[in-house]
């Protein structure tokens, strides 16, 4: 190993779905142990803590959470980046070390969501009940956008986001039946994972005969809002060098760790472009890691609804460009396939508690690469690739390598 | 007896004889926008004009929204539509909301309606893009 790089030496995700008696710190507090007990190593070993709660963004979560598990006087960074925000607190952890400011560092990012509703849009302008009809706001609106004008709820905003891969590429088979069949995928996944929020296999009929939400996204296609933390004890390489042989044997090289925001495109700020900037942050991340899609033995991606699987198959360049279709209709993203895609059973049915997911990813990956994922383990994994999106947008692409040799 | 006044529901909709939508066109690398600006995103550049976006188009992504939130009636269709090379998000209005009658790539073009006159007896008026 080399004394550069970063490993991620312990990481741990709380069961996802419904913890009524706990409360955000609970959850953040049970990651964040389990991942130090897995880690080996203490709250006194940490040099930096980044920690993420994005529903309570302005309440200074890490704190609190420290005051539970241990106060040493380390930095603190709470930070907000929309579902990108555990992505967010792992890469501030990481550019802490890699900036030589220390040598271990813990990011946790923890929601409690479950009984949340729609999220996005409703907001926008005035309001429609005024009995005066007034301007208001970037657009001067007289009257609330959404609805009105388009949509900014996620379920509509990332159905778009698939409806118009389909029409770029000149799709012209069954486009609901194509994205259900998406979620049949995850769903039959999710019943190998015990901490999954939902573990039920769904039939396609059962999946596009459930609620329609915004089409084509019904709502088994859509992402389940759920309570769930996860934490990451993040060590440099020559750190790792100092620890025991049992620790340099499970700790897992992050070979990549990428951060970005949208460049600017025609039509970004009409439809968020969810497109550029991941294919951006993944074409950084397989150069940063020395590493090709065709080596990715599992990817982890943001599947918030099913239209939006379909299009990170092309972004992240596990196909040619505008082969999505072609790539899904192959099996290829099946477990069984070349490159199975989120074996987790994906935000659809594994459950999306904001700001866990962007570790709960890592934790998935890592779990495989270490050969600890049991009945749905991927045999002989050795890289994998986390991403997720924060609508916005900001996108994290994490490559993980086992560094079993 | 006042002439009824009219508003529209964005500053972005011009009403008259020929309602239109109009953009903030960066001047120095073209960039559009539809909201009020405090630079270009694209080059940085602080000057922009005034330019109408055609009215017709094509439908280049839709979704029919049938759970929104609370006050906002469904379903309706959303889209964003590729008017002359200038996107465009708005509602599908004056169809059928269903994959029979909402088609990728089909031809739109600008329609509006009224929101209703408020206590001033102004109208509103919003805008949306129908089959054609």
């Amino acid at each position: 190993m080399s004394s550069d790089d970063i490993y991620i030496l312990g990481i741990h995700m709380t069961k996802f779905g419904k913890h009524p008696d706990s409360d955000v710190v609970d959850l953040g507090a049970e990651a964040a142990m389990a991942a130090l007990a897995d880690a080996g190593v203490t709250m006194a070993d940490m040099g930096i803590l980044a920690a993420g709660n994005l529903m309570n963004a302005s309440a200074g979560f890490g704190q609190q959470l420290q005051k539970q598990i241990g106060q040493t006087g380390i930095p603190v960074f709470n930070v907000a980046n929309a579902c990108a925000t555990g992505a967010t607190a792992l890469r501030t952890a990481i550019m802490a070390i890699k900036a030589g400011e220390c040598d271990m560092g813990l990011a946790v990012g923890v929601e409690k969501l479950a009984g949340a509703g729609l999220l996005g849009g409703g907001g926008g302008g005035g309001k429609s009940d005024e009995h005066k009809w007034e301007p208001s706001g970037r657009f001067g609106a007289v009257a609330g956008v959404d609805g009105r004008i388009g949509t900014a709820a996620m379920p509509g905003t990332f159905a778009q986001v698939g409806m118009e891969y389909l029409h770029e590429n000149d799709y012209s088979g069954e486009a609901f039946e194509l994205f259900a069949r998406i979620s049949v995928k995850n769903h039959k996944h999710s019943t190998l994972n015990p901490l999954a929020a939902y573990t039920k296999e769904m039939s396609l009929e059962q999946v596009m005969g459930d609620v329609m939400i915004a089409y084509p996204n019904t709502r088994p296609m859509c992402s389940a809002n759920c309570d769930g933390g996860a934490a990451a004890v993040v060590v440099s390489g020559a750190k790792l060098k100092t620890l025991s042989k049992e620790q340099q044997r499970r700790a897992v090289k992050v070979s990549a760790s990428v951060l970005t925001s949208d460049p600017w495109q025609e039509a970004c700020q009409v439809l968020p472009d969810v497109n550029t900037l991941t294919r951006m942050a993944a074409e950084q991340a397989y150069e940063q890691a020395g590493v090709s899609p065709e080596d990715l033995d599992l990817v982890e991606l943001h599947d918030c609804f099913a239209t939006a699987e379909l299009v990170h198959y092309d972004n992240l360049m596990l196909c040619e460009p505008g082969g999505a279709v072609d790539l899904f209709e192959s099996g290829a993203t099946w477990r069984d396939g070349s490159t199975p895609v989120n074996v987790s059973g994906g935000l659809e049915s594994k459950g999306h508690p904001i700001s866990a997911t962007g570790i709960a990813n890592i934790w998935e990956v890592c779990h495989h690469l270490r050969g600890e994922a049991g009945d749905r383990q991927i045999e002989g994994a050795k890289v994998g690739l986390a991403h997720v999106i924060g609508l916005g947008s900001a996108c994290g692409v994490h490559i993980l390598e086992s560094s079993a040799a | 007896m006042a002439t009824k006044t009219q508003i529209p529901i964005v500053d972005y909709l011009v009403l008259g004889d020929d309602p239109h939508l109009e953009a903030t066109e960066c001047t120095s690398c073209g960039a559009r926008y539809f909201d009020r600006r405090n630079a270009c995103a694209s080059c940085f550049g602080t000057d922009f004009t005034t330019v109408d976006v055609p009215t017709e188009g094509t439908l280049r992504s839709f979704t029919i929204v049938t759970f929104a939130a609370p006050g906002v009636p469904v379903p309706f269709v959303a889209g964003i539509v590729d008017a002359g090379g200038t996107s465009v998000r708005t509602n599908i209005i004056n169809v059928e909301p269903d994959d029979e009658h909402v088609k990728l790539g089909m031809p739109v073009r600008l329609a509006t309606y009224s929101l209703g006159t408020d206590d001033d007896g102004v109208e509103a008026i919003g805008f949306g893009y129908e089959p054609c």
